[in-house]
């Protein structure tokens, strides 16, 4: 069992910037095909293929609808795996304020913590998009830089939750 | 004359599926006419069918609202509200236990044994008696036997209490096509895709359970986008809130302390109930027991009710609030509101859904019976008999397995589109391990002591390889129903990897197997034993038919070898009526038939010819 291609599934090319009702249209034209309700009365070996049929196309729906979850997918078939141990260096001195504000129970710095992190998520996605679109035109460079702003923002938001559920 | 009484149910021409609500206090089977969706009657002619399982000292099994009556004759023999032990442990109903009177056998491990006089039963198999009602009213009602079924659950049910449901199905003799979550039947039973594509939330209030669904409706797809709940919020803690005051007052002015006497609890309970129901037409209620002569009566209004029940009412507003998060939609952008569940007709209950949604709740459909309506269009979208529509749903809890100091790591959200699957790969952690064991959990939490233990899964006979060598890829499926099951792959050899299965809560197959087989010998006896008594009754009617011919003037008019004959065959059937073989009773019935053609043939004209008299005068 090949890992199936999301993209593939959709009869779609390889992009990272999707038409999201267009793919939805996509994901029910095709449950209506695939569900298993259809083939209630089907012979066994119908009912399981209609089964794993439905399942991966509702596992790349939920992976491709999502900004984030397609450019993870599309990167890690391109053997750029997230790396979730690192630390970005640039927001080395963010966690030491947020573990400050957190030891001293600061709340009125936790607040500004939360909106500072908020503004940097925000500020991350923007420059994602853009990124999305030059890798979509085929820019070599991209994918690195979208793997080192992904793992950025991944950190965010973790800062993002622990500064959250204090 | 059987001929006449068949009738053809569509042109599939197989037989009917039929759609159940297995509620916590009542139960109901409907399935799908020409027409749409309509709820099939009970025996007495009422549509609900109150969940009580009663069973009597000789062991026969009573249902419905016959089992509900001996909740005050008889309490140690009979069970209600059992949905609420389905799937679960011993650990779990603690609590429940000091609001139900339920009775734990002491054998009791993975699996909860209740004691009903002499013999200790599963929640699965006093469920299955519910459900061998329902399959028996619907086979009287439709004249044809029923073997499949849709049955809904609670949509935030864990997979044991699917697995547990399922287990009933197949007990009761019933194959479940689909397990359907009760807030989305009620959805497809409401039709509300006719009218437009929106967003739509159903607030399923029951009897033990509360659940909350938002779906998007588009051109007959109905996709659920999130679903929230808790499996033990419903109309019962109301019910116990207000039977704990009327415990006291009993206890104060009586002098005695009730809660001891079941029967008396059962009545008070009963009173309780109808001052509950009450209070939701009207300002004021009293609760009115009236006990072997002895008598109580409280009044209760509607503000004091009100001011009783807020804060569990208030539970089911967390719910919504995360519901609506994880749809990612905030309430204004919800367009419709959807009430189920018999808890939603409280005033209180409709008043807190409004002011959340800030929108005016549908009840245009009975909110009892929305949900086995919907169950039998979700039937009919099985037969194919419904062809547009198409329900798409989520599983209600994320899915992770036990990694490295007790954290959980996730492989299936909360709230993804079912059927859904993960892959993993695992690996050996020491030369020539030959087993790996996998611990699934479901549960939002970070930690394994937080979350629901689901199964381990014991990867076998892995080839003899150094530590890290392995790779076994390990399929995590969720199906239609909610339900999960495992399979595992070695890369190497592309060889499928055995499995052995073993279930944190609930029966193993080898448990249901024995009950299946156990409730076979049952019904078999059952039959045979009807057979018997409708071929004796059968026989008794000949018989006093012939014992008024004998008086009749065509008797005279007999040969003596016919009148020997009759008198031959009518004893050799009063010789066989005590026998245990219907079909001996019923060939000796048949004999005496077509002996007594002739005695038959000349009663009827003499008959004709004393109405052709009349006639002419």
């Amino acid at each position: 069992m090949s890992a199936p291609d999301y993209f593939q599934v959709f009869g779609l090319a390889p992009k990272l910037a999707l038409d999201l009702a267009d793919l939805e249209q996509r994901f029910y034209r095709l449950s209506r095909e695939s569900h298993p309700d259809r083939f209630q009365r089907a012979t066994p070996a119908e009912r399981e293929r209609s089964l794993d049929a439905s399942a991966i196309l509702n596992d790349a729906y939920r992976t491709l609808r999502d900004p984030i979850l397609r450019a993870e997918y599309v990167l890690k078939r391109l053997g750029l795996p997230a790396d979730s141990k690192q630390v970005p260096p640039e927001l080395l001195e963010e966690v030491f304020a947020l573990n400050e504000a957190l030891e001293g129970h600061n709340a009125a710095q936790l607040k500004a913590g939360r909106s500072h992190f908020e503004a940097l998520r925000a500020e991350t996605d923007l420059e994602l998009q853009s990124l999305f679109a030059q890798f979509d035109e085929g820019d070599l460079a991209a994918p690195e830089r979208i793997r080192a702003l992904l793992n950025r923002r991944r950190y965010i938001m973790n800062l993002l939750q622990t500064a959250a559920h204090v | 004359m059987s001929d006449l009484l068949q009738i053809d149910f569509g042109e599939h021409g197989a037989s009917p599926v039929i759609g159940i609500d297995l509620g916590t206090t009542n139960s109901l089977a409907a399935f799908m006419d020409l027409s749409g969706p309509v709820v099939i009657p009970g025996e007495d002619g009422e549509r609900l069918v109150p969940s009580v399982v009663y069973r009597s000292p000789a062991g026969e099994i009573v249902v419905g609202n016959a089992a509900r009556r001996m909740l005050i004759d008889d309490p140690s023999r009979t069970v209600y509200s059992v949905k609420r032990l389905m799937g679960r442990g011993v650990a779990d109903v603690a609590d429940e236990l000091k609001l139900f009177p339920f009775r734990i056998a002491p054998d009791s491990d993975a699996v909860i044994r209740l004691d009903l006089g002499e013999r200790t039963f599963t929640p699965p198999e006093i469920s299955a008696f519910i459900l061998i009602q329902l399959k028996k009213n619907a086979e009287a009602y439709l004249r044809q036997a029923v073997t499949q079924a849709v049955i809904t659950v609670p949509a935030y049910f864990n997979d044991a209490q699917r697995q547990a449901t399922k287990d009933a199905g197949r007990i009761a003799g019933l194959e479940v096509l689909r397990l359907v979550n009760e807030p989305t039947a009620a959805s497809l039973a409401y039709g509300l895709d006719k009218r437009n594509d929106g967003i739509v939330a159903v607030y399923d209030l029951g009897g033990g359970t509360f659940d909350i669904s938002i779906l998007k409706l588009h051109d007959g797809i109905f996709e659920v986008l999130a679903t929230n709940g808790d499996t033990h919020l419903g109309g019962d803690d109301i019910d116990n809130r207000l039977l704990r005051i009327a415990l006291e007052d009993v206890a104060s002015e009586w002098g005695e302390d009730p809660s001891r006497n079941g029967s008396l609890v059962q009545t008070l309970r009963r009173a309780v109930i109808d001052a509950k129901e009450r209070l939701s037409f009207g300002p004021r209620a009293t609760i009115d027991l009236d006990w072997q002569g002895r008598k109580y009566q409280r009044e209760i209004a509607r503000e004091q009710f009100e001011t009783l029940i807020r804060n569990i009412v208030d539970r089911t507003l967390g719910p919504c609030r995360n519901c609506i998060e994880d749809a990612g939609l905030t309430p204004e952008q919800i367009d419709e509101v959807v009430l189920v569940g018999g808890s939603t007709r409280i005033p209180l209950v409709r008043q807190a859904v409004e002011n959340l949604f800030r929108a005016r709740p549908h009840t245009d459909l009975n909110p009892d019976e929305v949900v086995a309506l919907g169950a039998a269009v979700q039937a009919g979208i099985l037969t194919g008999a419904v062809e547009d529509k198409l329900l798409l749903d989520v599983t209600p809890l994320s899915l992770g397995i036990e990694t490295m100091g007790g954290v959980v790591s996730k492989l299936i959200h909360r709230n993804s589109t079912i059927p859904a699957s993960a892959t993993e790969t695992f690996t050996t952690a020491v030369d020539g391990q030959k087993n790996v064991l996998i611990h699934v959990l479901q549960g939002e939490r970070e930690l394994v002591k937080d979350c629901r233990s689901l199964a381990r899964f014991d990867l076998k006979d892995i080839d003899p390889l150094p530590a890290g060598a392995p790779r076994i890829e390990v399929r995590f499926l969720i199906d239609a129903n909610g339900i999960l099951s495992v399979t595992a792959r070695d890369e190497r050899t592309a060889k499928e990897q055995s499995i052995e299965v073993k279930p944190s809560y609930g029966l193993t197959d080898n448990q249901v197997e024995a009950m299946i087989q156990e409730s076979y010998a049952h019904a078999a006896e059952d039959i045979r034993e009807r057979q018997v008594r409708e071929a004796r009754l059968e026989a008794d009617q000949i018989l006093a038919a012939l014992e008024k011919a004998r008086a009749h003037d065509a008797w005279g008019e007999m040969t003596p070898t016919e009148q020997v004959l009759i008198e031959r065959a009518l004893n050799e059937l009063l010789t066989v009526y005590h026998s245990e073989d219907h079909e001996l009773i019923r060939a000796h019935i048949e004999l005496l038939n077509q002996t007594t053609m002739r005695l038959a043939e000349l009663m009827m004209n003499a008959a004709v010819r004393t109405a052709l008299k009349g006639k002419t005068i």
